[in-house]
């Protein structure tokens, strides 16, 4: 408990409250930090109409300060993807505010989404094409970019041609590309074997470092939570809610089998076990 | 080569994935595949031949049904006279002009129907309704219209090929993946670039595919028109069929018969071709190769 600094919102937000105490309320901690890259304030998403309306997100408000990491995590079906949707602005908000301080924002899915027409390089390219770059300069940027996630030489390689683990790459050589201050990420890496997966933290983590970015990361996986994030929110299930936040303690070693995270990853367990018997799942 | 030791760099067990998606293709699997693509057609070519020459070896309507011993050597006489050669011209010159109507006709309706909600639930039942008409039905209406002429000739064509072209559009741009439309948004496609770099690619596929159907129902269009609408001091393939039928030259008939057959393999080679190259672009041909 000693490394993890979570702290739990208000009692009325369930059982759970009571069994971190010592845990504070943290919902204006990183307004402290200011500036906010992402503020979302009571948030709420309905989907459909009636009887057969389904409360997506309930209320949720979280703020994303410049420059950090933060993981969303939850079971499935609490609304990680739908509240990315909200804050890349595909999708309205029933209610609330979403501010995203007029900062450009890239969005990343489980599937690397690339087009399967094009070659790696042109996928990037279009983005950059998209973005207003004069065509003498993609070309090069194109490859710059290739280059950051180590496929500078599989650029004429179509999607299908490419393993997934490289596939993610090149969605995130196009995300990057979008050059935006806020990168969102719907589990990037779900569909990835354990190994690839590690390798493409380290590579993000790397990213990072070199551009700072804010980034908000879905996950439903708990380890890779602890070990990527700044801070890690954990959201109920339907309706989705935030019902806890962790501050991960920065340094030391952060792999995904270090002592560190794996006790921190242990106590997000036990909270989110918490919730699922709260819904008798 | 880079390529090399970026594989060490970016190695995780997902690299057993690529298999031999990266060996190069060497000039002996191309020959390999050109023969394995050849040896069915040839089988099927000899089968019918055989079949052919069985039937006509019974004695049944022999007046009518000459072998394939009279008809090639008659096809090859035809083949050193001008007049042959004319009349396949001036087919080709009909089939192109007609097609290209009926591709430009076709691409335009589809693109608006796709797109417009209104149109969609007006139009977009009329072509399918237009799809299932046989060309031939239009033809005293188009005799009306246009007299014996070649334009009521691509009228019929261009009713029967583009609604088939339109629909292949639509079917595309309906089927454009979602996952596809989100990331194109993120990325800040809108409006016009939307279409040209997103949903027009996405499309062609079912583009390809409604264009090769359209292809089908263009050249019935137009074998029909030629059999019906007989313009004088143009002898087309139509024109040759029927003129060897009326002088009771079956040998002559049967060898324009098979001409017309080997025009619509040819043509049906191109578009096959187009559409498997589109395909193995996007991997799509990968998943049905075994092993």
């Amino acid at each position: 408990m000693s490394m993890s600094s979570g702290r739990s919102t208000p009692p009325d937000s369930g059982p759970g409250a009571s069994a971190f105490p010592g845990l504070t309320i943290v919902a204006d901690r990183a307004a402290e930090q200011a500036p906010a890259a992402v503020r979302l304030t009571d948030v709420s998403k309905v989907y459909g109409q009636g009887r057969g309306a389904l409360l997506a997100l309930d209320k949720v408000s979280l703020s994303v300060a410049a420059g950090e990491f933060v993981c969303i995590i939850g079971a499935s079906g609490c609304g990680k993807s739908t509240l990315l949707s909200l804050v890349a602005g595909l999708d309205p908000a029933t209610s609330g505010q979403i501010d995203t301080a007029g900062l450009k924002v890239s969005l990343m899915f489980q599937e690397p989404a690339l087009f399967p027409w094009l070659t790696a390089a042109r996928n990037v390219e279009l983005a950059l094409r998209a973005r207003g770059v004069p065509k003498a300069q993609r070309r090069a940027q194109t490859q710059e970019l290739l280059e950051t996630v180590h496929l500078g030489g599989f650029g004429d390689k179509r999607p299908h041609e490419l393993s997934g683990g490289m596939r993610q790459r090149v969605a995130m050589a196009r995300a990057l590309a979008q050059d935006a201050d806020v990168l969102l990420m719907d589990e990037p890496f779900g569909a990835l074997d354990a190994m690839t997966r590690d390798l493409l933290h380290e590579e993000l983590e790397r990213i990072c470092a070199e551009r700072t970015m804010t980034v908000l990361f879905v996950t439903h996986n708990v380890r890779e939570a602890a070990r990527l994030g700044d801070r890690v929110v954990i959201l109920s299930s339907r309706p989705g809610r935030v019902i806890e936040e962790y501050d991960v303690p920065k340094g030391g070693d952060r792999g995904e089998d270090s002592h560190e995270v794996a006790e921190l990853a242990a106590t997000m367990t036990g909270r989110l076990r918490q919730e699922m018997r709260r819904h008798g799942s | 080569m880079a390529a090399d030791s970026e594989l060490l760099a970016i190695a995780g067990l997902d690299n057993l994935e690529l298999g031999g998606a990266l060996q190069p293709r060497g000039p002996g699997r191309a020959a390999k595949s050109i023969w394995a693509a050849t040896w069915p057609k040839l089988l099927a070519v000899a089968i019918v031949l055989i079949l052919w020459q069985l039937v006509v070896a019974t004695g049944w309507k022999s007046y009518v049904l000459k072998g394939p011993t009279v008809v090639f050597p008659t096809l090859w006489g035809l083949m050193h006279h001008r007049l042959l050669w004319q009349a396949v011209g001036i087919t080709l010159r009909r089939a192109v002009l007609g097609y290209a109507l009926a591709m430009v006709i076709g691409s335009v309706v589809g693109a608006f129907v796709a797109r417009i909600p209104p149109l969609r639930a007006g139009v977009g039942s009329i072509i399918t309704g237009l799809q299932v008409m046989p060309s031939i039905v239009w033809f005293p209406f188009a005799i009306i219209l246009f007299g014996i002429t070649t334009p009521a000739i691509l009228f019929v064509m261009v009713l029967g090929a583009a609604p088939s072209i339109a629909n292949g559009l639509i079917t595309g741009v309906d089927y454009t993946p979602p996952l596809l439309l989100k990331a194109g948004r993120t990325m800040g496609l809108r409006g016009y670039n939307l279409y040209r770099y997103l949903i027009l690619p996405a499309s062609l596929p079912a583009y390809v595919a409604g264009m090769k159907q359209g292809w089908a129902f263009a050249f019935r269009g137009l074998m029909a028109g030629e059999l019906l609408v007989l313009i004088i001091g143009q002898p087309s393939i139509g024109v040759l069929e029927n003129t060897y039928q009326d002088l009771d030259f079956f040998a002559g008939a049967t060898s324009i018969l098979i001409v017309i057959l080997i025009i619509g393999i040819a043509v049906d080679t191109l578009f096959t071709a187009a559409d498997r190259a589109v395909r193995r672009r996007r991997g799509l041909l990968e998943a049905g190769r075994v092993g």
